[in-house]
């Protein structure tokens, strides 16, 4: 008991104080998550768009495959990128493994069936509204994806806000890929993992704390977004 | 001068939806000149009439031909439909989106954009977002969306039913200037005022069937069935 309040009293100073070491893994896992959720987002949104426009045999088939991958265990993705990008793997020369990026790569695979299968389902009810319209004017596919990306933004956003909370709390996949490496590819999940372990529970608890700072943030935001969705139909 | 998309020939068409028959057989031309209105009872099928028209619905058997390959003819018609579809965008942007995917530039089609929601009575509700627009706003908005393409043949569909007087006037005055700058005009209403006020010509629909055609005023002189003399006269017609 004595151990957890003088770690919580510790943590908080190092929250208050912008402990370097807090401030520097903080900022990894943003770099990370972020450029993870926006290559997912420019990848997943236009599928999901592409998917609510296109009518052919083969689109149930594929939706259920997007579904099932939502489902896919972290730490899975991450064996099996580990293993693409271990020296003797077939992207062994690039030397990804244990970097940042091998870390982004993981959080990709993870994230863009997640945004891209809440995206198609916004996008979905969106075209189902637009369908006579813009086929009455005429509008070529390429018209019809960008429109529903464009007025869908909104709903757009939060399934990337979505994806983000997903890979910002990601551990499994991350710590194999990125292996991690003090400086390097420590982030806020894997350092309070690595923490916990060596009973450093100050350190842990701040970085606990920074963590679900940031799940609270981002899901305030959600909810905003959605409100006023609703209430001004825009 | 853009080749016109006329005649329409409709011939033996059916529409059916889950195997259900929604109208048909149609046999119809339809030519360049004029304001066609189609009458008839609730579920007659002049919604589906004109969607068939438009290429919204394909016909199950029988065929139907402009004068050119659909998708061309498709950007020379507009459409407003019973309720209109509002995009999640302002009035302006609503209005410029329909010039802007024909390839518009983007100041162009909102100056024009502007200039025909003053035109249909929108002027003061240029930013407002056209979600939060009246029933009766919406059909302007709809209105002016369909007009600004500058279409051969605009297609309504009871675009007055959420009009007030003055505004259905105005509507009115519009239509008539466009008629006689050469855009066909096709119009299902339930207004037999304003049918008297505006027809050419006459389609009466009744269970997904053309039941009478013709020119308007020998319609309203002397409608040849005995359930268009029913329908004339306000009475239920089964
Ligand atoms: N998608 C659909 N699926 C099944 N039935 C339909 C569908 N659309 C229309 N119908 C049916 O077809 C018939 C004709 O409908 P339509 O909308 O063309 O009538 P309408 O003359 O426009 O009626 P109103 O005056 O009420 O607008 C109706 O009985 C309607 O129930
Ligand atoms: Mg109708």
């Amino acid at each position: 008991m004595n151990d957890l309040s003088q770690g919580l009293a510790e943590a908080i100073y190092r929250v208050a104080t912008l402990d370097p070491e807090l401030v520097d893994i903080t900022l990894r896992s943003l770099q990370v998550t972020v450029t993870a959720v926006v290559i997912a987002a420019a990848i997943a949104l236009p599928l999901g768009a592409w998917l609510a426009v296109t009518r052919f045999w083969a689109r149930r088939y594929v939706i259920a495959v997007l579904n099932a991958l939502m489902g896919l265990p972290p730490v899975v993705v991450g064996l099996i990128v580990y293993v693409m990008l271990s020296r003797s793997g077939p992207f062994g020369v690039l030397g990804l493994l244990f970097t940042p990026t091998a870390m982004i790569i993981a959080q990709v695979i993870i994230v863009t069936p997640l945004i891209a299968s809440v995206a198609h389902q916004a996008l979905r009810d969106l075209w189902s509204e637009y369908h006579d319209l813009l086929i009455s004017l005429n509008t070529t596919k390429r018209q019809r994806i960008a429109t529903l990306l464009w007025d869908g933004r909104r709903a757009l956003l939060t399934a990337c806000l979505a994806g983000f909370g997903r890979a910002i709390g990601e551990v499994g996949a991350i710590m194999i890929v990125g292996g991690n490496i003090d400086n390097v590819t420590r982030v806020l999940t894997t350092a309070i993992a690595l923490e916990t372990g060596k009973g450093n529970f100050s350190l842990a608890l701040g970085l606990g704390f920074v963590l679900i700072t940031l799940a609270i943030i981002l899901n305030l935001l959600i909810h905003s977004l959605s409100r006023t969705e609703r209430s001004n139909l825009w | 001068m853009v080749a016109s998309i006329f005649p329409l020939r409709i011939a033996g068409a059916c529409v059916k939806r889950r195997g259900v028959q929604l109208i048909g057989p149609i046999n119809l031309d339809l030519g360049s000149q004029g304001l066609t209105i189609v009458l008839g009872p609730n579920g007659s099928g002049k919604t589906s009439l004109l969607r068939l028209m438009h290429g919204l619905e394909r016909p199950a058997s029988g065929t139907i031909n402009w004068a050119c390959p659909d998708n061309e003819a498709r950007s020379h018609q507009a459409y407003v439909f019973q309720t209109p579809t509002m995009m999640r965008r302002s009035v302006t942007d609503s209005i410029s989106y329909a010039l802007i995917v024909m390839g518009v530039a983007r100041p162009t089609a909102r100056e024009k954009a502007k200039e025909y929601a003053t035109r249909v009575g929108l002027g003061h509700l240029l930013d407002c977002p056209a979600g939060v627009l009246s029933g009766g706003e919406k059909q302007k908005l709809a209105m002016a969306r369909a007009l600004i393409r500058q279409p051969q043949v605009l297609f309504l569909d009871e675009p007055c039913a959420n009009l007030d007087g003055r505004a259905t006037k105005e509507i009115e005055v519009i239509l008539n200037d466009v008629r006689q700058q050469g855009t066909r005009i096709v119009m299902a209403t339930h207004d037999l005022g304003q049918a008297k006020r505006l027809a050419d010509d006459l389609l009466f629909m009744l269970n997904g069937c053309v039941r009478e055609q013709g020119a308007a005023e020998s319609f309203f002189a002397d409608p040849q069935t005995a359930e268009a003399k029913a329908f004339l006269n306000g009475q239920i017609v089964e």
